[in-house]
């Protein structure tokens, strides 16, 4: 990654939910800021509560607005920060807002829309305008110049690849049939014969008010196409462009698994740069090797744990317990782990299987390990972040 | 088991939701095999058509037209069934306007649905309405004694529950708002629908749960039946012996030379970790959602995926919930 890290001046981090793509956005953010001097934007989408907080993120910051993180969070652990690391959330109601008001021919129309029955229906249900909205804000943070690079989170889809087909559908929508037909006035809709089989489901199954509002809605929606459509082929650019890199993101599961080497597919179908896939949280490396197994066997024999145990006692500090009793216990922890490395190896062989099969198709992927402790906390990030560079 | 003694499935009708990745459609399945071993015939329905049910039960593609599952020889002695399909717009569209609306259809659909897909997409709660439509449907004919839905996940299934009340305030007249009524006759009855939330003990989703429960309570009449926490890691040492383990996973093993017992015991660390805050996420959800039953059910350590995990965690959930096997 460290080649991306140096030239890339967008990552687009993607994957299914649940496999810590806020974290290694967050993280990529960190390594960058850390080796370069590149002022940085990670673009997050409904961080966990402490990772907001470990980076400055309240509940009092308003919309979009970024934020930035203290040299001094890095400093308290002994890093220096040669960038500045700014993060920003996504809320992706104020952006449709922002983006009606952007491309609206003029205010009346944003305000009719705004007013529409049907407005904060279909902005707060249209899957789509979560990843449309991202990848809007993606441009324009991006167009703006203000930073060298510019981390985005995607948000959680029904699938991963929704963001990337954001853009395009959005411009077959408004060069589509439907946006003509459904703004055509009532009375030449009844006349054309071509449209009366959908007339006559529409009226029996909506009611003729509900078509009339949505007709409404996308009258004054169709107003603003030449904005969106400018605006979709951009990002559509943008995306393609060799200045964006992706990160997939996975966990060691079948399921994020699968949708991550669906991604990767993806990628390459379009031509975008696939930088790294990220296999997130898993085991110590080695527990299949050889050591790992002769420790066990080691352990599971009832004398020569018990020797393990005499030797380890000395450097364990719990000073309130007689000797006897702390090499009794160290004895029996030893020998209980040793029964559970079967357990940890079947869960290290169905990571390695998860590994084999992302090595398959994808050149570099990159293990993070599962982080002990708080993972939202600074310095589980810059762990992380040395990872990744 | 419940405090009522209603078993989550003891009814007509079960959602099962929860945020990606916790495991939904292992739960989903595992409760859909359980009723089934008790002799019901039930039907399990996958509303995210690009979900992973498939792959957890290891059937071929799902689609509209429900298929048999092969149950074990016990749960087909008891007489039970098992049928799963896979909700689509299209079809779904085409059977409420042959079997509700009755609005003669020349020809296919093929255009008209694609269009219809967008509409349903762009305008609220119409493609909701089919599906929940569909499952409600089926409900009332009672040709199943249980029909489990793997639902949307937890960010949109509020939408998918509230769809009828939704309706019901936009579309004034019409045969669309007289069926709004006889859905939410069934799906506002506690003991015939239930809602399950499934969760990990990790933060995000039991923040997620929580506010899903606070929602699906406050915007929609459907009963929250129950959590399941799943993947919960097991405790291994406890009291002094936990002390100890904590001291031996921050002591420099490795430079003694014992290089596989410091792997060891650095995998176990991490595992334990995990599990440690779990628990903690577990306080965080016994608090916050005090009046809801919440079933524990522990992390399946096998290499296999498939029915063989849903086998499992089936197996569990007998016994939490008191199924004879």
């Amino acid at each position: 990654m460290r080649d991306a890290l140096r030239t890339r001046e967008m990552f687009v981090v993607c994957g299914s939910g649940g496999t810590g793509k806020t974290t290694v956005s967050a993280a990529l953010g960190v390594a960058a800021v850390l080796t370069s001097s590149a002022r940085v934007l990670v673009l997050t989408v409904d961080p966990a509560r402490r990772l907001a907080t470990a980076l400055g993120l309240g509940h009092g910051v308003p919309g979009n607005a970024p934020v930035r993180v203290a040299p001094e969070v890095f400093r308290e652990l002994g890093h220096e920060c040669q960038g500045e690391l700014w993060v920003a959330m996504l809320d992706t109601k104020a952006g449709w807002d922002e983006l009606v008001g952007r491309h609206a021919p003029d205010p009346e129309v944003a305000r009719r829309l705004l007013a529409n029955p049907l407005y904060s229906n279909i902005t707060g249900r249209f899957v789509n305008s979560h990843d449309y909205i991202a990848m809007e804000q993606l441009h324009a943070l991006h167009a703006s110049g203000e930073y060298d690079l510019v981390v985005i989170d995607t948000p959680p889809s029904r699938r991963a690849l929704d963001l990337l087909d954001a853009p395009g559908r959005m411009r077959e929508f408004f060069g589509g049939r439907l946006i003509s037909w459904l703004t055509i006035p009532a009375r030449s809709r009844l006349a054309a014969a071509a449209s009366r089989p959908f007339t006559a489901v529409a009226d029996r199954v909506l009611g003729s008010r509900f078509l009339a509002d949505i007709a409404e809605f996308f009258t004054l929606f169709g107003t603003m196409e030449a904005g969106f459509v400018e605006r979709a082929i951009e990002v559509e650019a943008l995306l393609s462009d060799e200045r964006t890199g992706f990160v997939v993101v996975s966990t060691p599961e079948p399921a994020p698994v699968r949708e991550a080497r669906h991604l990767v597919s993806e990628l390459g179908r379009r031509s975008m740069g696939l930088d790294a896939v990220v296999l997130n949280r898993t085991l110590p490396a080695g527990l299949r090797g050889r050591a790992v197994s002769s420790a066990a066997a080691e352990l599971r024999d009832s004398d020569r744990v018990t020797r393990v145990a005499h030797e380890l006692a000395p450097m364990l500090g719990l000073p309130g317990v007689d000797r006897a009793t702390l090499e009794a216990s160290l004895a029996h922890v030893l020998a209980e782990t040793g029964e559970r490395v079967s357990e940890l190896q079947t869960a290290a062989t169905r990571e390695s299987d998860c590994r084999r099969s992302l090595d398959e198709v994808a050149p570099v992927v990159v293990p993070l390990p599962a982080v002990r402790g708080d993972v939202s906390g600074v310095a589980a990030l810059v762990t992380l972040a040395l990872q990744l560079r | 088991m419940t405090s009522s003694g209603q078993r989550p499935f003891d009814r007509s009708l079960l959602f099962v939701t929860g945020k990606g990745g916790t495991g939904k459609s292992t739960v989903a399945a595992a409760i859909a095999l359980l009723a089934a071993g008790e002799g019901r015939r039930v039907l399990l329905v996958e509303m995210d058509a690009k979900g992973s049910l498939a792959d957890v039960l290891d059937t071929g593609p799902l689609a509209f037209e429900p298929r048999r599952v092969d149950l074990a020889p016990a749960a087909r002695s008891a007489g039970g069934e098992l049928h799963v399909m896979a909700m689509n717009t299209e079809d779904s569209l085409r059977e409420y306007l042959r079997v509700i609306a009755r609005v003669p259809l020349i020809g296919r659909l093929g255009p008209l649905a694609r269009t219809f897909d967008f509409v349903a997409d762009a305008a609220p709660g119409v493609k909701e309405i089919l599906a929940m439509g569909k499952v409600c449907f089926e409900v009332r004919e009672g040709s199943y004694d249980l029909v489990v839905v793997d639902s949307e996940a937890s960010g949109h299934v509020v939408a998918q529950l509230d769809a009828p009340r939704a309706i019901r305030g936009l579309v004034q007249v019409g045969p669309i708002r007289d069926q709004t009524e006889w859905m939410l006759a069934i799906l506002e009855d506690h003991r015939r629908t239930g809602l399950l939330v499934v969760t990990t003990p990790e933060e995000m989703p039991v923040t997620e749960t929580v506010a899903l429960v606070g929602r699906v309570r406050a915007e929609t009449g459907v009963h929250v039946t129950g959590v399941v926490a799943n993947r919960v890691l097991p405790r291994w040492f406890a009291g002094l012996d936990g002390q100890v383990f904590e001291e031996l996973a921050a002591a420099p093993i490795a430079e003694s030379g014992r290089v596989g017992l410091a792997t060891v015991i650095d995998a176990a660390a991490a595992i334990e970790a995990r599990r440690s805050a779990g628990v903690e996420q577990l306080g965080v959800l016994a608090a916050e959602l005090a009046d809801v039953d919440v079933t524990v059910v522990p992390e399946a350590f096998t290499r296999a995926g498939g029915r063989r995990v849903v086998a499992l965690v089936a197996e569990h959930l007998a016994d939490e919930w008191g199924v004879a096997p």
